[in-house]
């Protein structure tokens, strides 16, 4: 046998320092015992006490709901900026959006969330709105940040398309915005699919922008579950952790088999094409 | 006629352009750029006790328009030698936790990159899955790791080998450790796109002329993957500056950052003015490594 | 800049005889009138000038190939006339009317792309016809007008594949099919054989010819090789540095070069530095030091007495071996074979003179092996005073 290079070894710890905390956490959600690192046995328990946190689960909803508003209108806006961005040419204030898109990228969250929470302040004043934080606030938020990782995804795509694919229906006799809708959109679908993915994971995730702009209405489920890990390890945080990551793996799972999929059907037909020909 | 109706349309799209452009320039300039001006401006302003807890810059007072401005926020951070720590706190433990990430990362994202075609997708996987779960859950995976009744120290405990338990939560230890698990994927990623694109044949070339493996490292791979080390370093490092959760949940008393700091006086003391002041101290800090990542973003948006 | 207008649109020497001789069949449909017209059309990018003053008259019918190397504006040009640039300068009349601010939807131009740009999200029989949807044609009609496509270029029962399901050959025939379902006036081709290999380039070139015929479209096409231009079309515009430097018949372009840049792009050529001493009516006599004797051509070039350096170009083929010192003052050296290339159908021979330059002789291979000049041999190159043509930078 081969010894394998060091890089190889590497990658194999590595992927076990990223995986071995997460495996531990499932294994101590079917922990019997409170005490997190004492093993008293296999059970379900837990999963049934967080089943019924209504707490929990009214946060589960919003964060869902407001993940789910914030994928889409952030696919909206990222894919327009990312658009403009690769097919527009020069314009005036194009250097201001491509920073715009960048920087949120790597902006601290304390500063992200101060600064929104400011401005929703000093909007209230002015115009009186809006008068209360929460979903909405939260929504346009994430709406921002998660524009720009969607502009980032579909931009590189948009990058890979033949330009002429689009010269090509223009040609055709559709006008921009038709050639838009009927070739561009759907040719570039499944960056938006992973954009949207992106950008639902990220709204899910986020305590720290959210705590600064909610209000008194609205709390999402990382808030309630930095208010409980806060004080402590608690096998409840254990029990949605496995169900988070199992979650997480399966729709991973079920992209990359579909991807695979696909891609092997792609293959077959030009292969078959060639020796027809 | 057809002259006409293009001469109509044009003037129809042309307006249609700027509306394109219009809109995510607008959203982002009001909800991206213009809150860091109010930012500027409270951290201008005294603090208050009113709603909201500041005092307001521009006043009608006896029918006179005064504007007061304050450096005092900025002169009350310099004095205090909590904040100038912290900052230093701050830039020390992004600079290490992103050393060890680029350590870690690097290695693994060659070894994606050489790996077979039909594995470099699942590897690549493998790596972003854990940064898809929730962050706050993956670092409080490490509290119940490194607690003094803790995995680490209740095996090492069973096992004889110490007596009594070490102390690794709430030290920089931990937070370190903790940055690097959150953010060792955000290494990774941008470090393997950029060492799939570098062509095998320039390694084989290297070797062909004589070059050593070290060497041909040294010599070709690293310097071509330069980009790839900036983005990734960037993206740890900003943020992990302004970092809250990780070291609120495994720092301890003596674990000073900013990101901390500027949310216990935004949140506990209610001191708006100095949080603002905090905010715009750690973005001029942050200023030169933003746009070094900006650059390298756009570089590899236009090729 | 000189008058690029006179070079274009008059080859330097009208020879009614080779007319007549382009013409054989694909001509015949070619009317004298004009289809399009583009009237001193330049475009600038960033001050640099990518197409400059072009003037060119396009007759209804004709197959007309837009011929050059990488950067001299051919593809610039195209991209003016499918409406995807706007031209910083001129007009373009189609039909007597004034494109040039039309866009491209609007135009009734189509194009075939050098990628070809099938829309891979859509199935063969949806690609020829997404541009007969936007015309909002009748359900009927479009599928009539789509089977005949898929007729005329022998695809019918390819109806229902998507484009990775095609081969290289399948999907030039469905980009052609696309390109003409709308029955354009104009048709644009960008490198129509780029994507192809050698073999089924050749093939493709007879094909698309017979189709384009078939439909009687009228055709401008870009190519940077000179086969294909020679092949498909029936007149090519030469261009260089944006600028177009002769329009002419294939034959025109390749027997009566207007520059030394046209001679040396179309075709391989050995070339003479020269100062002509003697031009008469009927004959002229330049003095050429490069090949060491004066060279003689049977026609006079009435030159302006501040003009006399030249260069006279001969082709290889036209270019004549022999073992013996021919008879005469003139067209002819002496040197020794360098290199022999054997390219199957003919050989070239690289012929070194005593004054020290490579002169390039082919000769078919019309016996299987006989009695050639080998390496080192000494010989004699000479040629038919009709052969050499007299040329300015």
């Amino acid at each position: 046998m081969r010894k394998p290079s060091f890089t190889t070894v590497m990658l194999i710890l590595g992927l076990l320092f990223l995986y071995l905390p997460m495996l531990i956490l499932v294994i101590y959600s079917f922990n019997a015992s409170r005490l997190v690192t004492v093993w008293a046995g296999f059970s379900g328990h837990w999963y049934i006490e967080l089943f019924r946190d209504q707490q929990i689960l009214d946060a589960v909803w919003s964060s869902l709901r407001i993940a789910f508003f914030s994928a889409s209108m952030a696919v909206c806006l990222g894919t327009l900026a990312a658009f403009v961005m690769v097919r527009f040419g020069r314009f005036r204030g194009k250097t201001a959006l491509s920073s715009m898109i960048t920087a949120p990228l790597v902006m601290p969250e304390v500063i992200t969330g101060l600064s929104l929470l400011l401005l929703f302040v000093h909007m209230a004043q002015l115009i009186g709105w809006p008068a209360d934080r929460g979903m909405v606030t939260i929504w346009i938020a994430h709406t921002t940040f998660c524009s720009a990782y969607v502009a980032v995804v579909v931009s590189s795509r948009l990058r890979e398309v033949d330009l002429s694919l689009e010269e090509a229906a223009m040609d055709l006799g559709a006008p921009p915005v038709k050639t838009f809708f009927q070739i561009t959109l759907p040719v570039i679908s499944p960056a938006l699919a992973a954009g949207w993915l992106l950008a639902f994971t990220l709204s899910l995730d986020d305590l720290v922008i959210a705590s600064f702009v909610s209000g008194p209405g609205a709390t999402t489920l990382p808030m309630v579950v930095f208010s409980s890990v806060r004080l402590g390890v608690s096998p409840k945080i254990n029990a949605l952790a496995t169900l988070i990551i199992l979650a997480v793996s399966l729709a991973t799972f079920l992209a990359w088999y579909f991807m695979r999929r696909s891609e092997a059907k792609r293959r077959q037909a030009m292969q078959l094409a060639m020796q027809e020909a | 006629m057809p002259a006409l109706t293009s001469q109509r349309l044009r003037r129809w799209l042309k307006p249609r352009r700027g509306w394109v452009i219009a809109v995510p320039l607008l959203w982002l300039t009001l909800f991206f750029l213009l809150p860091f001006g109010i930012v500027l401006k409270i951290s201008l302003s005294e603090a208050a006790i009113a709603i909201p807890p500041y005092s307001s810059m521009v006043d009608f007072g006896a029918e006179t328009l005064s504007l007061v401005v304050t450096f005092g926020n900025y002169l009350f951070l310099m004095s205090d030698s909590l904040y100038v720590s912290a900052y230093w706190g701050s830039l020390k433990i992004a600079f290490v936790s992103t050393l060890a990430c680029l350590l870690i990362g690097y290695p693994m994202a060659y070894a994606m990159a050489r790996a077979p075609a039909h594995w470099q997708l699942v590897l690549l996987l493998l790596v972003m899955l854990p940064s898809w779960t929730s962050f706050l859950i993956r670092v409080y995976a490490w509290m119940g790791i490194l607690s003094n009744n803790g995995l680490i120290n209740n095996t090492l405990l069973w096992l004889g080998l110490i007596d009594s338990p070490i102390r690794m939560m709430n030290t920089n230890f931990a937070v370190i450790l903790g940055i690097v698990y959150a953010y060792l994927p955000f290494m990774v990623l941008p470090l393997y796109a950029n060492l799939t694109r570098l062509d095998g044949s320039l390694l084989e070339a290297a070797s062909d002329l004589g070059s050593r493996s070290v060497n041909t490292f040294l010599r070709v791979t690293l310097p071509l993957s330069k980009g790839g080390i900036i983005a990734g370093s960037m993206l740890v490092f900003i943020p992990a500056v302004g970092e809250y959760v990780i070291p609120e949940l495994l720092g301890g008393p003596d674990t000073l950052m900013i990101g901390k700091v500027l949310w216990e006086e935004f949140f506990n003391n209610r001191d708006w003015p100095v949080a603002s002041a905090l905010a715009m101290v750690m973005l001029a800090l942050l200023l030169i490594p933003i746009a070094l990542f900006h650059r390298y973003q756009s570089r590899e948006l236009k090729e | 800049m000189t008058q690029p207008m006179t070079l274009a649109d008059t080859p330097a020497q009208a020879r009614p005889a080779n007319e007549a001789l382009a013409s054989s069949g694909k001509s015949s449909r070619v009317r004298k009138e004009a289809l399009m017209e583009i009237r001193r059309v330049s475009k600038r990018f960033d001050e640099v000038l990518a197409v400059d003053d072009v003037n060119l008259t396009i007759r209804r019918g004709e197959i007309f190939a837009l011929l050059g190397g990488s950067g001299s504006g051919k593809s610039t040009l195209l991209r003016i006339l499918a409406g995807f640039e706007k031209p910083s300068e001129g007009q373009i009349l189609l039909e007597g009317q004034d494109i040039s601010r039309t866009p491209p939807y609007e135009r009734a131009i189509n194009m075939m792309f050098q990628s070809y740009a099938l829309f891979p999200h859509m199935t063969v029989a949806e690609n020829i016809a997404f541009g007969l949807k936007q015309d909002k044609l009748s359900k009927a009609e479009i599928r009539e007008r789509v089977a005949e496509m898929l007729k005329l270029v022998h695809m019918e029962g390819f109806a229902k594949r998507k484009p990775h399901q095609l081969s290289g050959g399948q999907r030039q025939r469905v980009a052609l099919a696309r390109s003409l379902a709308k029955r354009p006036s104009l048709l644009l081709l960008d490198e129509p054989m780029g994507a192809l290999d050698k073999k089924l380039r050749t093939e493709m070139q007879l094909e698309v010819v017979e189709i384009l015929e078939r439909v009687g479209v009228t055709c401008i096409m870009v190519t940077h090789d000179q086969e294909e231009a020679m092949t498909m079309a029936d007149r090519v515009a030469i261009m260089s540095d944006g600028w177009i430097v002769q329009v002419g018949s294939p034959m025109d372009v390749y027997e009566s070069p207007a520059n030394r840049m046209v001679a040396e792009f179309v075709g391989t050529v050995n070339l003479f530095a020269g100062e002509i001493v003697v031009d008469e009516a009927d004959h002229c006599i330049i003095d050429s030091p490069e090949l060491g004797r004066r060279i003689r051509i049977d026609h006079g070039i009435s030159t302006p007495a501040d003009e006399r350096g030249v260069w006279v170009a001969v082709r290889p083929e036209k270019t004549l071996l022999s073992r013996e010192r021919p008879e005469g003052d003139f067209n002819w050296t002496a040197g020794t074979v360098e290199d022999i290339a054997y390219l199957g159908g003919l050989s070239v021979y690289f012929v070194r003179t005593e004054q020290g330059h490579l002169v390039k002789v082919s000769l078919a291979n019309t016996t299987r092996r006989s009695e050639r000049p080998s390496w080192g041999d000494a010989v004699y190159i000479h040629w038919d005073e009709r052969s050499a043509v007299v040329l300015r930078d």
